[in-house]
């Protein structure tokens, strides 16, 4: 193809067919400078920010929504243009017509949209929940319809939790970069092609095929009429900086009109968009100003980004998510930093519109970055507690370089990877299961005894329990799990595919792709600190009257998880392992590969509540620590013997992801700005080095997140890091706040 | 050989250059009003050989950049402290000795451990002889007898002065810097102020809190900085 659009672009392969990868790096040019060069944001990106803010604050005020649809489902193309101020912006589009109005999406489940319309005080068009309960059927009435009493049974008793049944699995991320380069013309016209290479024996794997790739294709043609509808040709591909940044925005939010998922991820594309804005800089058709114009509306954007949910899904995942999660930095395979000035750009927008938990600014460390980046990065950490690090060292030789972080943790390459997400098996609560032979410790059936779970078992019928024993039963539980989680996916899976297809992300995809089997641990720290109790001090198994184990007597100390001590790390680095060879050795729907991830989300909170007394200590009702933290407070030996213990963990045996959150007071980081900027680009340096996947950096004071929890008003820009995201403070309840409160928060005399 | 050790702190980022773990020793001379550390005033702390703790440390050599000894004070422990730089100095950290000084008397009985040691953190806790003993129940004199030694010695010297009302007073501060400024090799001068952080320790040990006042005020701190020409 030859087009104005690539004039003053070395050519290449990705001219021919698409190919993003080949086209960065044949085009893109590293920075290894530092941030000095940047620029303040523009008098039109502040209006609308204040804009942006004072609708925040009214959506705070008005309970948590400020308006909702609730007769039109949301499509590509349900609604027209909307706009914050058409006259300010330079990037547009929005979900729906109105900024800060929440679509309707009843696609994943018709009970969900109604419930969650119904919290916030609005009523479902009878119509509607008519049409999708009589004539089209959802993605969560599919999964009911098929689930077993078995399953059923493990979800309630939340040792399965949060799986994606209700609601939109979300974690596939679509290669928006292509609807800039290609435009969509181009990329139906390979489709097309694609799909006549779908011919034969018509069985039902070739149907779907032909149907999928249907699908993508009207997808893409639909996003080009809402293209239309802001008077923008995406047919094309992007002839400057601005279209690009524009054509990439419509990408994603075709995306977001079309599918409620769980984390709706960006991708990596900064780097991608610099080559554009570098060109244009050398034309002199742009200014520095106006290049930070572009990403921070770009930005603003993609910080606007809503969903309609249950209040219970606040809850579970903390304030409102929706990980807008965008790569940045992280080593080419030549062994050029993919270090941008519009890395520097992007990461800026916390200085120019303050500090927001959207887009999850994830940057790839590798220890090779340039030097003045990693101080950048460690800078604004220090300031805005908004940024996570993953190691690109880690993920580059498995994924290539150009890869990106879907959700929390997750990597994939883009537009050649997608994943079905599995939210997550709680290993602590097994472990009670183990001892109790499968009966919920808290639990009741029809009768008022114990329900039974998993098939009947045998538990453990001795007063002190005994290591050797309880590991050998636990194993036999672990096989139950890990076979009904799977098994539980690919039904879900199954169903999400069939009634809630994401086409538009997958038209941005190859048509070939790999898919992930994302499946996950919840209460890992728990369960081997338990384990470490019964190996190294006394426990004794406390019954009630059915004899159920209840609760237990624990004499005598034991090593704890987060203190860098082998007795305990290497029991939970066999309890990863073990999990992970248990679900390696299942059937896994379409193919994909099976992962694992360490990941809790926030969702630690609300695993504790349904997780009875544990070994440890740990009281019933408690959180569990998130990801692959240890224990709130149980790490007592300083943060570098924290951090060594997470860095013990296989990553090859949880490729999906191992998420650790770390709290450190600013003092602690060092004496002045200078030594402490230093010392935590050292840190990460280190963490990493020794095998450590993911940090979350928080610099704060337990203080100031009690003022905060006060004075709410004061704080409304408030970011702290989680599990794998961030949050606004704010936004979190009380119970999740006092848990982020009582966390171990690093710090020294 | 044996050291006498109160804690270790792996992720050590206030007591000297870049990351460095920091041991606690277990001892000292000294009773300062303001101390934050009272447990280690005396007593059996864990008794560690210099090479098991090296091994404790390299568990951390990708974030640190060096070891220092803290205390308590070190100079107690002369002998521990050279086994453990020349283990520091085979695994290529730096060393630091966080110390009053208070032990030197003149002698050369610290010049084999002074030679294996980077940088000297040198605690000044007051210019004034009188006020000294007030303050941590010993005279200065010693003190600034080995910065003088360190100095001719041509060893870098970290300078630390926690402030509190006992030492918030100008004209004692101008008086220590005209000191400071007679010393050759004085690369940083750090001020501290005084904070209630260690108190909690003071209960659990049964100790009564010795002082009532409140930590000095940021503008404090700044006018002191200015004084001693910290960095």
């Amino acid at each position: 193809m030859e087009t104005k659009a690539w004039e003053g672009f070395v050519p290449g392969a990705w001219q021919q067919s698409v190919n993003v990868r080949d086209f960065i790096q044949k085009n893109y040019t590293p920075y290894e400078g530092n941030g000095d060069f940047l620029a303040p944001a523009t008098e039109d990106t502040k209006k609308l920010w204040e804009i942006v803010c004072d609708l925040s604050k009214k959506e705070r005020e008005a309970g948590g929504v400020l308006k909702a649809d609730t007769s039109i489902v949301s499509t590509l193309t349900s609604h027209k243009a909307g706009y914050l101020d058409k006259s300010l912006e330079k990037i547009v589009g929005l979900q729906t017509d109105e900024p800060f109005k929440r679509s309707l999406q009843p696609f994943g489940g018709i009970k969900m949209a109604e419930q969650a319309l119904g919290m916030y005080g609005y009523e479902i068009d009878p119509e509607v929940k008519f049409i999708f309960t009589h004539y089209r059927k959802t993605h969560n009435q599919g999964v009911y319809d098929a689930y077993t009493p078995e399953m059923r049974a493990a979800r309630k008793a939340h040792i399965l939790t949060g799986l994606p049944d209700t609601y939109g699995r979300g974690r596939i991320v679509g290669d928006y970069r292509r609807v800039a380069l290609y435009g969509i013309d181009f990329l139906i016209a390979e489709k097309e092609q694609d799909k006549k290479k779908k011919v034969g024996v018509m069985k039902p794997e070739l149907v779907r095929d032909r149907e999928e790739l249907t699908d993508q294709i009207n997808a893409l043609k639909a996003l080009k009429e809402m293209a239309l509808s802001y008077g923008i040709d995406i047919s094309r591909p992007a002839e400057n900086a601005r279209e690009a940044v524009q054509f990439l925005y419509f990408g994603y939010l075709g995306a977001v009109k079309d599918q409620n998922g769980a984390a709706m991820s960006i991708g990596r594309t900064s780097t991608f968009l610099d080559i554009y804005i570098e060109r244009d800089l050398k034309a002199g058709t742009i200014t520095e100003s106006e290049a930070q114009e572009l990403i921070d509306q770009y930005v603003m954007k993609l910080r606007i980004v809503k969903f309609m949910r249950i209040k219970e899904y606040n809850e579970l995942f903390s304030g409102d998510p929706t990980w807008v999660t965008e790569s940045v930095g992280g080593m080419g395979e030549d062994g050029r930093p993919l270090v941008t000035k519009n890395s520097f750009r992007i990461l800026h927008t916390l200085d120019n519109l303050g500090p927001a938990p959207e887009p999850n600014l994830t940057i790839l460390w590798s220890e090779q970055l340039p030097e003045a980046f990693k101080r950048f990065c460690a800078d604004l950490s220090i300031r805005t507690s908004a940024i996570q690090y993953e190691s690109d060292d880690l993920m580059r030789p498995l994924m290539g370089d150009d890869y990106c972080i879907a959700c929390c943790v997750s990597c994939m390459r883009v537009g050649k990877d997608m994943q079905f997400f599995g939210a997550r098996a709680n290993l602590a609560k097994c472990l009670l299961y183990a001892i109790n032979g499968g009966k919920d410790e808290l639990l009741k059936d029809k009768n008022g005894k114990p329900m039974q779970v998993s098939p009947v078992m045998e538990g453990i019928t001795s007063d002190v329990l005994d290591f050797d024993e309880v590991m050998e039963k636990y194993d036999k539980m672990m096989d139950w799990l890990a076979d009904l989680y799977v098994n539980v996916l690919n039904l879900i899976h199954y169903m999400h595919d069939k009634y809630s297809y994401e086409a538009l992300e997958m038209a941005l995809h190859d048509t070939e792709v790999r898919r992930f089997f994302a499946t996950g641990i919840a209460g890992l720290s728990c369960a081997v600190d338990s384990l470490s109790a019964i190996k190294y001090a006394k426990v004794t198994a406390i019954r009630d009257e059915d004899g159920l184990v209840v609760d237990y007597k624990t004499e005598g100390d034991f090593p704890k998880y987060g203190n860098n001590d082998d007795r305990v790390d290497e029991l939970a680095v066999n309890l990863v392992n073990s999990f992970m060879e248990k679900v390696r050795s299942h059937y896994t729907y379409r193919d994909s590969v099976p992962t694992t991830s360490i990941l809790t989300i926030t969702s630690n909170v609300v695993y504790g509540k349904k997780t009875g007394n544990t070994p440890d200590g740990r009281r019933a009702g408690e959180p569990l620590a998130p990801g692959a933290n240890p224990m709130h407070g149980r790490d007592t030996h300083g943060a570098l013997a924290s951090l060594e213990s997470v860095a013990k963990l296989p990553y090859l045996n949880a490729r999906d992801g191992i998420s650790n959150t770390f709290s450190i007071t600013p003092v602690s980081l060092g004496s002045d700005k200078e030594s402490a900027n230093r010392n935590l680009t050292r840190m990460l340096d280190g963490y990493m080095k020794n095998g450590g996947h993911h940090l979350n950096v928080n610099v704060f004071n337990r203080e100031m997140l009690l003022d905060a929890q006060k004075h709410p008003e004061l704080y409304p820009q408030l970011t702290i890091r989680v599990s794998g995201y961030a949050v606004n403070f704010i936004k979190l309840t009380k119970e999740q706040q006092d848990d982020v409160i009582s966390r171990t928060i690093h710090e020294h005399l | 050989m044996k050291g006498n050790i109160h804690s270790t702190e792996s992720f050590g980022t206030v007591d000297g250059p870049s990351i460095r773990f920091v041991v606690f020793t277990m001892g000292c001379p000294l009773r300062c009003r303001y101390c934050h550390n009272p447990d280690t005033w005396k007593g059996e702390g864990m008794q560690i050989e210099a090479k098991a703790l090296m091994e404790e440390i390299l568990k951390y050599r990708s974030y640190i950049q060096g070891v220092t000894v803290s205390g308590g004070e070190p100079l107690l422990q002369p002998k521990f402290c050279e086994e453990l730089f020349t283990l520091c100095k085979q695994n290529g950290l730096d060393t630091a000795l966080d110390t009053s000084g208070y032990p030197f008397d003149g002698t050369d009985k610290f010049d084999a451990l002074i030679d294996l040691t980077d940088y000297f953190l040198l605690d000044i806790k007051h210019i004034d002889e009188e006020k000294c003993r007030s303050i941590t129940g010993k005279g200065a004199k010693n003190t600034l007898a080995f910065a003088k030694y360190l100095s001719d010695k041509g060893k870098t010297i970290w300078i630390r002065h926690v402030l509190f009302s006992g030492t918030d007073n100008d004209e004692d501060l101008k008086r220590t810097r005209a000191f400071i400024d007679t010393l050759k090799t004085v690369e940083k001068v750090q001020v501290l102020p005084y904070h209630t952080l260690g108190k909690s320790k003071y209960e659990k040990l049964g100790i009564p809190y010795p002082l009532t006042e409140e930590p000095p005020s940021k503008e404090r701190i700044a006018h002191a900085k200015e004084i001693l020409g910290a960095n």
